[in-house]
């Protein structure tokens, strides 16, 4: 790690962006206490990571990228061990289980081993855990990786809920769409060091315009590049699509449009195109972030025979 | 990260509290612990029907070896064999302790117990605990097994009870080493990878043959090996009446196994807290 400046406010839901090996995980480990920095300082909840780690850890609640659940355990049992982790009586370890399981709906596979759960099912139980104490701060390392587009929306959806609850939640993700969905501010780092911070939508702006991508009828693409060169600046097309960065974003669409149709040019699909996190990873790094194209497919990475939706 | 002032729940307890908050999390831990040996049984087989077998096969193939001149006077080969079979049993219970434990650390459990509010050293003594109930259970299985098959105590109930707590004692110090080693090894294939070492240090001892029929150079190896005094203090409650020279011998053996394993677990729980 090198240069990681970053201050998250009580209440914000901050996501860590960036490749694999990036750094990320090894950021949540010192802040997590599981590993003590080489240098710099951190604090959590108010707690110096390295002077006061016991409070720190009174304070966190954390889910780690590999759910580090026991398979041989029931649900149910793993959530009454970590609330004895925690410090809470027997009693209410066994209520709070009860209540979180059902929080995640786990309550009817609470008595089963978790050796037969599934990906999903495993995280949100993860997510439990780490609230059985009501932790000021969340960590949440890769929260989705792995899973299924439905466990994936149910995890975020969680996660909302407790950030609406007052939870601070720190997490990183490789997922773009995960970072754009759920943080109020990303960072996002790459080789250990912080390449851009800031809400997603002004990360965004700070790369430049949306575009529009315009899919016309057969021999009728000459005349439509003359037709959208009004609009902006025209860019290279690709696989049939023509493309042009438009100079007041989305609100030149149905001029495009009209302006399309009166020239008697037929549009078969349309699409504007806002800027991406990737994209500002590229601006910021001069690559893309892994798997950034089949997360979010745009028409000019399809063939061009294929349609596209506007 | 920026928050208010600290509310109450998050100030640490004082030090009585924090002891029975570390009590508690020891307690669940061997919970845990000894909940997976009955679910597992690769990790009970080594404690209990390992030793059995190789109890029966011995006792059966080798029993007139009482005959031979300047062996202990028993009543029967399996009177003398009980305790090496105890021995080996919660040997076996300390490499079973060191491949749970390496487990844990595989699967990144031992983070889950990390990153919690407790002492690090739990994750060891939550585990150590469940090797003494294992002991417990070893003790009353062999001593089940030997009177049903017409072995004497002849220590009588004082002698068994005498017999349950050393085996329970020596199975925590086995368990000592056993993490010392997950905590070094950080694999369960490799911890698992000492498993025949436990026969070759308790051949060289007195577990399942007397010191003074043994050939050299086993039999000096066998005189300087802490096992033998650990052996002949299990087996004397058993073949003879209890006496405390033996007892105390042998608790002096399960000693220097406890001080051996507790030294190198606090170095390899340390640079593992550092190396995390």
């Amino acid at each position: 790690m090198a240069g990681i400046d970053l201050e998250v406010s009580e209440g914000e839901i901050y996501a860590f962006l960036g490749p694999n090996g990036a750094g990320k995980t090894t950021t949540v480990r010192m802040l997590v206490t599981l590993l003590a920095p080489t240098g710099g300082s951190a604090t959590v909840a108010g707690f110096d990571v390295e002077r006061d780690a016991p409070s720190v850890r009174r304070a966190i609640g954390v889910a780690l990228q590999e759910a580090a659940l026991d398979p041989l355990m029931t649900g149910r049992e793993l959530m009454h061990l970590q609330s004895t982790l925690h410090g809470l009586p027997g009693d209410e370890a066994t209520r709070r289980g009860g209540e979180l399981l059902t929080r995640v709906g786990l309550a009817d596979a609470a008595d089963r081993r978790v050796g037969t759960y599934s990906g999903g099912m495993r995280r949100r139980l993860d997510l439990a855990t780490a609230l059985v104490h009501d932790p000021k701060v969340l960590f949440l390392d890769e929260p989705t990786t792995g899973l299924d587009p439905v466990s994936r929306i149910a995890i975020w959806d969680e996660v909302r809920r407790l950030n609406e609850e007052g939870t601070t939640v720190f997490l990183t993700t490789q997922y773009l769409e995960e970072a754009d969905q759920l943080a109020d501010r990303v960072g996002i780092i790459d080789e250990g060091k912080m390449a851009a911070e800031g809400t997603p939508a002004a990360l965004k702006a700070q790369i430049g315009r949306s575009h529009l991508e315009i899919v016309i009828a057969e021999g009728g693409s000459e005349a439509a590049e003359v037709v959208m060169a009004r609009f902006g600046d025209p860019m290279p097309s690709k696989n049939g699509v023509l493309m042009v960065a438009l100079e007041h974003g989305a609100s030149d669409v149905a001029p495009v449009v009209r302006a399309l149709d009166d020239a008697g040019l037929c549009v078969e699909s349309l699409n504007l195109v806002q800027p991406t996190l990737d994209d500002v990873f590229v601006e910021k790094t001069g690559r893309h972030l892994e798997g950034a194209d089949e997360e979010q497919p745009r028409p000019s990475d399809l063939p061009a025979d294929e349609p596209v939706s506007a | 990260m920026t928050a208010a002032p600290v509310p109450a729940r998050l100030r640490a307890p004082g030090f009585a509290a924090r002891l029975r908050s570390e009590a508690r999390v020891v307690g669940e831990l061997g919970r845990r612990s000894v909940r997976q040996a009955f679910r597992r049984p690769q990790f009970l087989a080594p404690i209990i029907i390992f030793p059995t077998l190789f109890l029966a096969v011995n006792t059966g193939g080798a029993g007139r070896a009482v005959d031979l001149p300047q062996f202990p006077e028993v009543h029967g080969f399996l009177d003398f064999q009980l305790a090496g079979a105890m021995l080996q049993s919660t040997m076996l219970a300390g490499v079973s302790a060191a491949i749970a434990l390496a487990l844990d650390i595989e699967i990144g459990f031992i983070d889950r117990l990390f990153a919690a509010p407790i002492a690090r050293a739990s994750f060891v003594l939550g585990r150590l605990a469940a090797t003494a109930v294992m002991g417990a259970i070893s003790a009353l299985w062999f001593l089940s097994v030997g009177l049903v098959f017409g072995a004497h105590i002849e220590g009588g109930v004082a002698g068994a009870l005498v017999v349950i707590a050393l085996v329970v004692l020596n199975a925590t110090a086995f368990g000592t080493l056993g993490a010392a080693l997950a905590l070094k090894a950080k694999s369960a294939s490799t911890a698992q990878g000492i498993f025949p070492l436990v026969f070759v240090i308790l051949f060289l001892s007195s577990a399942f043959f007397p010191e003074n029929l043994l050939l050299e150079p086993a039999r000096t190896i066998a005189e300087w090996n802490p096992l033998s005094l650990i052996a002949d203090g299990l087996r004397d409650p058993i073949i003879s009446d209890l006496s405390l020279r033996p007892t105390l011998e042998a608790l002096g053996g399960i000693a220097i196994v406890a001080g051996i394993g507790t030294a190198l677990s606090v170095w390899g729980l340390r640079s593992r807290i550092q190396n995390a």
